[in-house]
C-alpha cells in the first residue's frame, strides 16, 4: 500500500517535471536574495568581522549585540519615532483616500472626475528623490513657496524640514500628498461595485444625498475599510525609508530618525554589522508576528487569501 | 434631456432630482477636487517653471506660476554632464535587463502556481515558499552582504538579480492566469501542446492587459530605484536616481572640473536641481497615459490580493 502510494507520487512528480522546472528559475532567485539573507539574521548574534564574509564561520557572542543595541540611548526614541509617524500615516492616510474616492464618486461632472484623477494618482510614481528634491525647495524658509504664502498671512518662516516640532507633521503630511490618490482607487472602485438599485430604493424612500452616503455608500464600503486597515497593521514598523532618508537630517534625528535609517547608519555607514542587524532582526519578528496576524484575522473573518 | 439622462453616470436619474443645496454642493465639491488635483500637480510644475527661468528671475524669488525670462540654460549645462548620461545609461541598462529577464521568470512561475492543488500537489510547497517571503525578511544588512558576498558588488547585476522577482506582480499574472478558461487549455492540450507552449501561445497571448500592468510596474520601480545603486555601486557607476540624489543634495563637487566649478558658480543651483529633476521624472510623465489605463485594474486586484 505504502510502496504504490509512493510509485504514484513518483508518477505524478514526473507527470508534472514541466511544471516543477518552470518554477525554478524563481525558486533559484527567491531562495538566494529572500532566504539566504533570512539566514544571514545570525549575524545579529554574532560578532561580525567582514573581511571574511557571510558565509564563514564568526565569532558567536550570543545576545552581545542585543545589549549593546539597548544601551544606545537614541534607541527607544527610534522606535517610538517610526511607531508615530506609521501610525499616523496609516490613519490620516486611509482617511484621506476614503474621503477622495466618496467626492470622486459624487462628483457628476466626468470630465472633470478623469482630469482630478489623472491629477491626483500622478505623484506617487515619482521617486521620494525627486520628491526630496521638490519639498526641500517649497519648504525652504528662506525662499519656499510655501512659507511665501503662509507669509501672506503674517507667518513667520517656519523650517519643515529642520525643526523637530514641525518634522514628523512635514513626513505625514508630504507622504499623504504622494498617496492618498493612489490609494482612493480600491475604495473609488468599491463604491462602483455597490448595487445601483440600493440607491434607487433609497431615493423613492427620500434619502437624500448625504443619507445615501452615510447609509448605502459608506456601509458598502466597511468590509474593505476594515480589511485593507487589518492588512496595514503590518506595515507599524514601516516609516517609509525613502521618505525620511531622503529629507531628514542630524538636526531632526529626535523626532524623525526610524529604525530602518538608524540600520542604515549603525551598519552600512558605521560598518557595525552585528548590532544593525540585531535592529533589523528585532524588526522583521515583530513585523513577522503582526503581519501574520493580520493575515490570520483577514483569512478568518474575511476569507482573504492572498495565494 | 435624453442626452442629459445618458450623462448619469448609472445611479439613475431619480438620483438627479437637484435641491438648491444639492447644486451647491456639486460645485462646492468640483471646486474642492479641482484643488485637491491642482496641489498634487503645482510642486512639479514649480519645478519646471525654475527649470525655463534666467538666473536673475529665480534668484529675485519672481518664478513661483510660470517661467520668467525663459531660459534653456540649465538644461544646456545639464545635457552637458558626463555623469549625467553616463547614469542614465546605466538605468536604461538595467531596466533593459530586468524587464525580459523579469516577465519571463514571472510568467513561468506563476503558470503552475495558477494550477488547481489537486493537478499540481506540489503547488502548496510552492505557494508557502513563496508567501514566507511576505511575513518575513531578512533586512538590509545581510542582503547587503549577501551581494556583497557574492561579488556582485559594482555590477549592474547587483541591481537585476535581487528585483527580479517580484511577489506582488507575481500574485497579480497568478490570479489572472487563473481565470484563463479551462476549455483553452484543454484544447491546446489535445493538440499535443505541452505546459511551455500552453503558457507561451495560449497564456500570455491572452493576458496582454495584466502583462502591460506588471511590465509597467517593473519599468516604473527600477527607473526610480536609487537605494541599491547607492550601496552597490561606485559613484562613477550610480544609475539615474541615485545620481540625482548626489546633485540634490550637493554631494557632487568633488567630481567636477575648475572649469565647471567656474560656470558652476553662475549658474543658479535651484534652477540646475529642478532641471535635473524635470529630467528625471520625463520617463514617467511619457509611460503615464499608459500606466493610468493599466494600474486601475491591477492596484484593485492588488489591493484585495495582498
Amino acid at each position: 500500500m505504502k510502496k504504490s502510494s509512493k510509485k504514484n507520487g513518483l508518477k505524478q512528480f514526473k507527470r508534472n517535471l514541466p511544471l516543477h522546472i518552470m518554477l525554478l528559475p524563481a525558486v533559484a532567485l527567491v531562495l538566494i536574495f529572500a532566504y539566504i539573507p533570512m539566514y544571514g539574521l545570525v549575524i545579529a548574534f554574532q560578532n561580525f568581522n567582514a573581511a571574511k564574509g557571510i558565509f564563514s564561520n564568526q565569532k558567536w557572542i550570543g545576545f552581545g549585540n542585543f545589549t549593546y543595541i539597548f544601551t544606545l540611548p537614541s534607541i527607544w526614541n527610534v522606535f517610538r519615532n517610526t511607531l508615530i509617524i506609521a501610525v499616523l500615516k496609516i490613519i490620516f492616510g486611509t482617511l484621506a483616500a476614503i474621503a477622495t474616492a466618496l467626492l470622486l464618486n459624487e462628483c457628476s461632472v466626468k470630465t472633470v472626475k478623469k482630469s482630478v484623477q489623472t491629477m491626483v494618482y500622478f505623484p506617487h510614481f515619482i521617486s521620494w528623490i525627486i520628491l526630496a528634491g521638490v519639498f526641500t525647495d517649497i519648504l525652504s524658509p528662506t525662499d519656499g513657496v510655501v512659507n511665501s504664502f503662509l507669509g501672506l498671512f503674517g507667518v513667520k518662516p517656519i523650517y519643515f524640514l529642520g525643526d523637530n516640532r514641525y518634522f514628523r507633521g512635514t513626513l505625514v503630511i508630504t507622504d499623504i500628498w504622494k498617496s492618498f490618490g493612489y490609494s482612493s482607487i480600491v475604495y473609488l472602485a468599491t463604491i462602483t461595485g455597490i448595487d445601483p438599485s440600493l440607491y434607487e430604493a433609497a431615493a423613492i424612500d427620500g434619502a437624500g444625498r448625504w443619507k445615501q452616503m452615510w447609509h448605502i455608500t459608506l456601509p458598502g464600503m466597511s468590509t474593505i475599510i476594515i480589511l485593507l486597515t487589518i492588512l496595514s497593521m503590518g506595515n507599524v514598523l514601516n516609516a517609509g525609508f525613502d521618505q525620511v532618508f531622503n529629507l531628514y537630517s542630524a538636526a531632526v534625528y529626535d523626532t524623525g530618525d526610524i529604525i530602518d535609517t538608524m540600520v542604515y547608519r549603525l551598519g552600512l555607514q558605521g560598518a557595525k554589522f552585528g548590532p544593525s542587524t540585531a535592529v533589523g532582526l528585532l524588526k522583521s519578528i515583530i513585523s513577522l508576528i503582526l503581519i501574520s496576524s493580520a493575515y490570520l484575522i483577514a483569512w478568518k473573518k474575511f476569507d482573504y487569501k492572498v495565494f | 434631456m435624453a442626452r442629459r439622462k445618458r450623462e448619469d453616470d448609472g445611479f439613475g436619474s431619480s438620483r438627479q432630482i437637484k435641491s438648491p443645496a444639492a447644486k451647491v454642493f456639486n460645485v462646492v465639491n468640483i471646486i474642492f477636487l479641482l484643488i485637491l488635483g491642482l496641489i498634487c500637480l503645482y510642486p512639479f510644475w514649480y519645478e519646471i517653471c525654475i527649470s525655463f527661468s534666467s538666473n536673475a528671475a529665480v534668484n529675485a524669488k519672481r518664478v513661483y506660476f510660470y517661467p520668467v525670462e525663459f531660459s534653456m540654460e540649465a538644461f544646456k549645462y545639464v545635457l552637458e554632464r558626463r555623469p549625467f548620461w553616463k547614469s542614465l545609461g546605466y538605468t536604461v541598462l538595467r531596466v533593459c535587463l530586468t524587464l525580459p529577464i523579469s516577465m519571463v521568470v514571472m510568467c513561468l512561475a506563476a503558470y503552475p502556481l495558477s494550477k488547481n492543488n489537486l493537478v499540481f500537489r506540489a503547488r502548496t510547497f510552492y505557494v508557502w515558499f513563496f508567501f514566507l517571503t511576505m511575513l518575513f525578511n531578512g533586512g538590509m544588512i545581510p542582503t547587503y552582504l549577501l551581494v556583497t558576498g557574492l561579488g556582485l558588488k559594482n555590477t549592474i547585476w547587483a541591481l537585476v538579480l535581487p528585483t527580479t522577482v517580484n511577489v506582488f506582480n507575481m500574485l497579480l499574472l497568478l490570479s489572472f492566469f487563473r481565470n484563463v478558461p479551462d476549455g483553452l487549455e484543454d484544447a491546446a492540450r489535445i493538440d499535443g501542446a505541452g505546459h511551455f507552449r500552453t503558457l507561451f501561445q495560449i497564456f500570455v497571448p491572452i493576458s496582454k492587459p495584466v502583462l502591460a500592468t506588471v511590465a509597467l510596474f517593473t519599468l516604473v520601480n527600477n527607473w526610480n530605484a536609487w537605494f541599491d545603486g547607492m550601496i552597490y555601486m561606485q559613484s562613477d557607476k550610480y544609475p539615474l536616481q541615485t545620481y540625482l540624489r548626489t546633485i540634490i543634495f550637493n554631494f557632487d563637487f568633488q567630481s567636477l572640473t575648475l572649469e565647471e566649478r567656474v560656470r558652476l558658480a553662475q549658474m543658479n543651483q535651484k534652477s540646475l536641481k529642478a532641471a535635473q529633476m524635470v529630467i528625471g521624472a520625463i520617463p514617467i510623465l511619457m509611460v503615464y497615459p499608459f500606466l493610468q489605463k493599466y494600474f486601475v485594474s491591477g492596484i484593485t486586484l492588488g489591493s484585495v490580493k495582498g
